[in-house]
């Protein structure tokens, strides 16, 4: 598998008909929904590839000597204001925002120019004339248009767009800056964790993002596996927070390996504002915003990788950060696992489900099959056992259609779009 | 004469084997433990933060470079070490040891 093409991070947009994809190579690529067509009925909702450009490339900090590297970690787009899209794309150091638009006519007939525009000479000019415009085949132009640089020390692990579409958060591992979308030469710190002795660094902030309704509220999670809201009204300086989530954890339970898997990789808000959910090493957990004290809800993505955690930590994959997602009804909740197995939570009925995302195990249309992880005693025929899972086939980031029931599941190299059965 | 029974265990021991029992999280701790006997010694959780912190550092001293290019007229120097993850100024980098520039970027295979 070529490097590069580990997509790194997925996103679609507000309206859910465009999706975006970035890789580890620090190239983005977007993907359209078609639309209905009477003519050819099963190609309803399929995503097929709109634009892609080069975001971001590796850079070498020679006064750091730090290697930059070019990977996307996250995209996330702006509400749609004209007939542009924008989004955000980010790497570890430099965010950008991008303008990706249609142009589908060109004009003709320009007193200046010719039509394969040489410049004409403008004596020879004697009369004048209006250009028209003539439609021409698609094409989607992205371009830069705001360059956010310079104020990371540490390496970028979130962005979030703020709900009054002015404003953004970028995070760190030790800080957050606030940003004006307009604005490139300045922002504004609003959290610093860095000690004044690194020796007594204990913790770092995971990931970070804008409450959707509230544009003063923000949370940041924590290595600690504690999740911080704070409400930028009440001082510039948000390091004291508003309130403080932590599930208590029981003492004699504890072990060398509790604090790196309550370590909390994402973090999401509802779309109805009233909970968020957190992702750490073996669980997810819903957050009622009310109620600091302990999540309401909690599901266990992959139990049976307790048992192994030593294999874990000495190969790395302990401290893989998995994502996670909401549906757009908030009724359903989804993250990914290893051997290209994701989990889906219905938090009503409590039911959930294993898929995997693999060329092997669907066809184009089919009905994908629940899958089972054996976690001991005798193999039924169809489950697979934990020591054949495959830990390097991980599923970290998948994203749900912000409306319909319709998900993208990025499998190392490989996207994969799932949806509904059409009836 | 009579085998010696072993000695009884500790009230630690004890609850310690009945942890690997109860608890398959610290079954595993203790196998990391009996792998690696100096880890957690310090405290990990900075240990795993400093790593973290530190991703993407590398370490190149031009005066050594030339220095060094300068003394190998005199005599040989010992090859790099196969492992070139962290190059100082003890250790004389060589061309093969500096950060490569990415080759030029091609199109995403999403993109078809």
């Amino acid at each position: 598998v070529a490097e590069a093409d580990i997509i790194s991070t997925v996103e679609f947009n507000y309206s859910g008909d465009l999706l975006a994809t970035g890789d580890k190579g620090g190239r983005v690529v977007i993907f359209q929904r078609e639309q209905e067509n009477k003519s050819r009925p099963h190609s309803r909702g399929e995503y097929n590839v709109y634009s892609t450009f080069q975001s971001h490339e590796p850079e070498f900090d020679y006064l750091k000597s730090l290697e930059i590297e070019e990977k996307i970690n996250k995209i996330r787009w702006l509400p749609q204001q004209n007939a542009a899209h924008f989004l955000l794309s980010t790497n570890d150091k430099t965010i950008k925002l991008w303008k990706i638009s249609e142009r589908d006519k060109r004009a003709e007939g320009y007193n200046l120019k010719d039509e394969d525009g040489r410049l004409r000479d403008p004596f020879r000019i004697t009369a004048l004339r209006v250009p028209i415009l003539k439609p021409m085949d698609l094409m989607v132009e992205a371009s830069p248009r705001r360059i956010f640089a310079n104020a990371h020390t540490y390496h970028i692990n979130s962005i979030s767009v703020n709900s009054d579409h002015e404003t953004y958060l970028s995070a760190d591992d030790l800080r957050i800056n606030l940003w004006h979308l307009e604005i490139t030469d300045r922002s504004f710190n609003i959290v610093d964790i860095k000690p004044a002795n690194m020796e007594e660094l204990t913790e770092v902030i995971t990931a970070a993002e804008f409450h959707p309704h509230h544009c003063n509220v923000f949370v940041y999670s924590s290595s600690k596996g504690t999740i911080r809201l704070c409400d930028m009204r009440s001082s510039a300086l948000c390091d004291r927070h508003s309130k403080f989530f932590e599930e208590p954890e029981d003492p004699s339970s504890r072990s060398f390996f509790s604090e790196i898997i309550s370590s909390i990789s994402d973090v999401k808000f509802s779309h109805s504002g009233r909970y968020m959910m957190t992702r750490d090493y073996l669980s997810v957990k819903v957050w009622d915003l009310n109620m600091e004290n302990r999540p309401v809800e909690t599901y266990q993505v992959h139990e049976y990788l307790r048992s192994k955690l030593c294999s874990l930590y000495e190969n790395d994959c302990i401290f893989d950060k998995f994502e996670c997602c909401w549906n757009g009804s908030d009724s359903a909740i989804m993250t990914g696992s290893y051997n290209n197995f994701f989990r889906m939570f219905d938090r009503n009925t409590r039911r959930d489900i294993t898929l995997e995302a693999s060329r092997e195990s669907s066809k184009p249309r089919a009905i994908l099959k629940p899958r089972k992880v054996c976690t001991g005693g005798k193999r039924k025929k169809d489950e697979i056992s934990v020591d054949s899972l495959d830990f390097n086939k991980k599923i970290l980031h998948t994203a749900w259609h912000p409306m319909e029931n319709i998900i993208a599941v990025a499998a190392t190299n490989n996207l994969y779009i799932f949806q509904d059965k059409i009836n | 004469m009579s085998a010696e029974s072993p000695e009884p265990a500790s009230a630690d021991e004890q609850k310690e084997m009945e942890d690997k029992v109860i608890s398959p999280e610290k079954a595993e701790e203790a196998k990391l433990k009996a792998r690696y006997p100096h880890l957690g010694q310090k405290p990990g959780g900075s240990d795993f933060l400093r790593k973290r912190l530190q991703k993407g550092q590398k370490y190149f001293d031009s005066g050594d470079y030339n220095m060094a290019k300068a003394k190998m007229k005199n005599k040989q120097l010992p090859t790099a070490a196969p492992d070139k993850t962290e190059v100082t100024g003890d250790h004389i980098p060589t061309p093969q040891d500096l950060p490569q520039r990415k080759p030029s970027l091609v199109a995403s295979k999403l993109a078809g």
